[in-house]
């Protein structure tokens, strides 16, 4: 077990990258402590899969380093990296027993036999595999392979670091938050570092302690799910993340003043805006958005329940903006005022946040 | 690449490239050389048998004939195989594992047992003598050999990349094209490529359904056998050109054998 | 693969049962008819019951014939399906050679049946045939036109040039449609290169190979064409096989009754054992 390390990372597929645009991941420089449970979130294409692909040693960077602790591996093959992954289709040997499955990594590289048992009968029974230890694993359902997918990269206990490559992809949607949790669960008891790829934020968001976002081969913002929601560095945080994600409202910005419109609005980074002048964005979510007596007015479009609570769509200058109404609030008849809560307003210049 | 890795396919290709190279050369000797004695290479160079192939007609019309009906043959025993294949991997409904057996059975009798009754059917309906004729012919051994081959790839392809499209929101034409036959297209290029190659070679139920209008390369071959003796050099060069057609089909079909199926992205 | 019950799918087949079938089953209920009766040549049948079925089975000449073609079926089986998987293995598969290795690959299988026997017919000749002239200067007394060993050898080492590379294009299209993953997934296990052999690479082309090993069972056993061509089932009838017989049978005698309840026996021999064999490849298959 290791912290990871990702040093002035950079890859290109092409043989002579020129541009930016030619490289699959720009400049990176990211620390993972030892234990920790992460997640890279992304859209499809966003660099995700190649990341990980290097760490796991399937890809060489073109530019940068990793280190395993103190140790360089970027150049070192996967098999010596000691790492798993489990991928976004179940990968099992099908001729096998599924407790042949489990015992593979460890029987390969020659553990004596009794401890081979022990380690296997141990691991089926924290993924609920004791059972169908004997079963052929081609037999087994989507969620079965997975979880001995899981097995493999957690029966071999010199394991760096478990990555996970989208894993719940194939998985029944009412399987999956059991599936979920029982990682999380497998993480609390073991410790091991755990690395989350995928495109869902609902994975993420519960799954890690820190969180990547990446775009177009960048890291947007690192952060824990908390910090991500409340202070997104850029607008693409703030949009991907959240549901609905952030209004965007485009705002002018004068000698550290915001308005939107005619209206002046109380800002959160109001301190770095001072002299500052020109348009920006301005971003705030709909869970801090209110109706209120005075502020931006604005006209009702639709109203949508969610279960929850109530998805209200008002426009403003040909603009949406959205809002969460808890149970028991009104919705205004025709038109109305918008109030945003001002530490959870947050002024963007170029989709980054304004510091 | 090791050394011995290399080894392996040089090995073969050489093996195979021997007759092949004395096939080419008996190509360009005359019948007399050829039955004279031996000789590595061509020692008096001829290209009167391609002159002869090339100016009757009788030669090149035969081989456009082949390319017809083999065309033809090819296109629809792939194209009627492509849902029933998927139908064999993806359902099950009543006598489907008898239906799937029963389909190869049909390439288990040797062509000789049904050249006359064919001639007599296809007569009947009037077809004697046309490229359909053969081509629907040469469907009783390719459809089910094209069934069996893209059964086989869509076997390997997980169901849960059916449903993880559907959940995706694509219609069924949009999934089938767009996603699932490139994943199995190592087993289209092999379907498309073993149905040309058995059809083209295929003769006496090619030969024995026709007789002026659609008559394959196969068939004018065979002349050279009675006529005049066994005309050698003639029947070499009728060969290598043979090779040719099925060598660009290969060639057309390479890129979908080497893809391969890499867990991509849905 | 857990399959979903569906009766509808009975359309999709539908195309392919219409054409299979017109073509099949008429000849077929001709061919049965023809091996239940006797003729005298005049177009006049008398029906005969199964008498030509007894007189088959009971002839020295078609187990003789039998024999021949099991041990020609088993030895190029023997020979050509683990030389075509370990080709597979080897090929390249990516970059600039694979076009060619495919192409140069596929050419013998491209040639007439008739052309094939005619080429190695001269190519094995002693004295003007390339392999014939190089044998004999090595030192092996070799004529396949009068010796039996000689003719099994060339027959033979025809075939494997012939189809080997058949069994190759399956096996390479299976071997390159496994998912890397699988690779990733058994280089992370610390797996050797034979368990991926054994664990992944053979299992998924289980499918596959099983076409090539039935396909090679089937036309083998009907091979008539180019062993016609290069031994007449010569010397002697030494390398008379089933179909070269029925020939003589059919063509040489007009016996159509006796020729039509050979083809019977013989494809009823095929389809015992494709049978057999297809159900224990595809036991595990099916839940």
């Amino acid at each position: 077990m290791a912290k990871i390390t990702l040093r002035d990372l950079r890859h290109s597929y092409m043989e002579n990258p020129a541009a930016p645009a030619d490289y699959a991941l720009k400049k990176l420089d990211v620390e993972w402590r030892d234990g920790g449970a992460y997640a890279l979130l992304g859209p499809s294409g966003c660099g995700k899969t190649t990341l990980l692909n290097i760490i796991s040693g399937l890809l060489i960077p073109s530019h940068g380093q990793v280190l395993f602790g103190e140790r360089d591996v970027t150049k070192l093959p996967t098999e010596e990296r000691n790492i798993a992954q489990v991928f976004q289709f179940p990968v099992v040997y099908d001729t096998m027993s599924v407790y042949d499955n489990l015992a593979f990594p460890l029987r390969n590289r020659g553990v004596p036999e009794a401890q081979v048992d022990k380690r296997v009968r141990t691991i089926a029974e924290m993924t609920d595999l004791t059972g169908m230890l004997k079963q052929r694993a081609s037999g087994l359902t989507a969620d079965g392979k997975q979880k001995i997918s899981l097995g493999r990269g957690l029966v071999r206990e010199d394991v760096n670091v478990i990555m996970f490559d989208e894993p719940l992809t194939v998985i029944d949607p009412h399987l999956k938050w059991l599936l979920r949790s029982k990682l999380k669960e497998l993480h609390q008891r073991l410790g091991t570092t755990m690395i989350y790829v995928t495109h869902d934020q609902t994975e993420a968001l519960t799954f890690a302690d820190q969180v990547v976002v990446m775009k177009d081969g960048e890291v947007v913002q690192i952060g824990t799910p908390v910090e991500l929601f409340e202070r997104p560095h850029h607008t693409f945080v703030g949009h991907f993340i959240g549901s609905p994600g952030m209004n965007i409202l485009p705002c002018a910005v004068k000698d550290g003043e915001v308005a939107v419109g005619q209206s002046r609005i109380e800002v959160d980074n109001a301190a770095a805006l001072k002299g500052l002048s020109g348009t920006y964005e301005l971003g705030v979510r709909p869970e801090f958005t209110r109706f209120a007596n005075a502020g931006l007015p604005v006209s009702i479009a639709k109203v949508t329940e969610t279960g929850r609570s109530r998805i209200v769509d008002t426009r403003f200058d040909g603009r949406s903006i959205k809002l969460l109404l808890e149970e028991g609030e009104q919705v205004p008849s025709e038109s109305a005022f918008l109030a945003f809560d001002k530490k959870h307003s947050q002024v963007y210049g170029d989709g980054w946040l304004v510091e | 690449m090791r050394i011995s890795k290399w080894l392996v396919p040089s090995l073969y290709i050489l093996f195979l490239m021997l007759p092949i190279y004395w096939l080419v050369s008996m190509s360009f000797k005359t019948t007399n050389e050829i039955l004279r004695g031996f000789s590595l290479f061509p020692q008096e160079f001829t290209l009167e048998n391609y002159a002869k192939i090339f100016s009757d007609p009788t030669w090149y019309w035969g081989y456009i004939n082949s390319l017809a009906y083999v065309s033809m043959n090819t296109v629809l025993s792939v194209a009627v195989a492509l849902p029933a294949a998927y139908a064999f991997s993806r359902y099950r409904f009543l006598g489907d594992k008898h239906l799937f057996f029963w389909l190869l059975t049909n390439r288990m009798a040797p062509a000789a047992v049904f050249a006359l009754p064919f001639l007599q059917l296809y007569s009947s309906i009037g077809l004697f003598d046309t490229y359909i004729a053969v081509a629907l012919a040469h469907t009783l051994f390719n459809v089910p050999l094209a069934v069996w081959i893209l059964e086989g790839f869509m076997s390997g392809v997980p169901k849960e990349l059916d449903e993880t499209a559907y959940v995706d929101g694509h219609s069924f034409p949009s999934f089938f094209f767009k996603i699932f036959l490139p994943t199995i297209a190592a087993g289209i290029g092999v379907a498309i490529f073993f149905c040309f190659m058995f059809s083209w070679v295929e003769l006496l139920l090619a030969k024995t359904l026709t007789s002026v209008e659609a008559k394959p390369i196969a068939a004018v071959m065979t002349r050279t056998a009675s006529t005049s003796g066994y005309e050698l050099g003639l029947l070499a060069a009728a060969g290598t050109l043979t090779i040719i057609p099925g060598a660009i089909v290969i060639w057309f079909v390479r890129n979908y054998i080497a893809k391969g199926f890499a867990l991509g992205r849905v | 693969m857990n399959k979903t019950v569906n009766q509808k799918a009975w359309f999709l087949v539908l195309p392919v049962i219409v054409l299979v079938a017109f073509n099949a089953i008429i000849p077929l209920m001709t061919v049965v008819n023809y091996s239940l009766q006797e003729t005298f040549g005049d177009n006049t049948f008398f029906w005969s019951g199964v008498r030509w079925y007894e007189e088959i089975l009971h002839s020295d000449r078609f187990w003789a014939s039998l024999g021949r073609q099991l041990f020609f079926t088993f030895t190029i089986l023997l020979i050509e399906v683990p030389l075509g998987v370990a080709i597979a293995l080897t090929m390249p598969k990516k970059g600039p050679w694979v076009s060619v290795c495919l192409v140069l690959m596929s050419l013998p299988l491209l040639i007439p049946w008739n052309v094939v026997g005619a080429m190695w017919n001269i190519f094995a000749l002693p004295d003007i045939g390339l392999l014939g002239y190089l044998l004999n200067a090595i030192g092996f007394d070799f004529n396949y036109t009068r010796q039996t060993g000689d003719a099994w050898f060339t027959l033979i080492t025809m075939d494997v040039w012939h189809w080997t590379s058949l069994v190759v294009l399956l096996a390479y299209a299976g071997l390159v449609s496994i998912p890397d993953a699988y690779y990733q997934a058994a280089l992370i296990d610390g797996a050797s290169k034979w368990k991926i052999f054994r664990f992944i690479q053979l299992p998924k082309m289980k499918r596959v190979l099983t076409i090539a090993i039935l396909l090679r069972f089937m036309d083998s056993f009907n091979i008539y064409t180019e062993p016609k061509v290069l031994t007449g089932g010569g010397p002697g009838n030494s390398t008379t096989l089933l179909s070269i017989d029925l020939d003589k049978i059919a063509l040489g005698q007009f016996d159509l009754g006796p020729a039509g309840a050979m083809s019977l026996i013989y494809f009823l021999i095929i389809l015992l054992t494709s049978w057999i064999f297809y159900t224990l490849m595809m036991r595990n298959e099916e839940q």
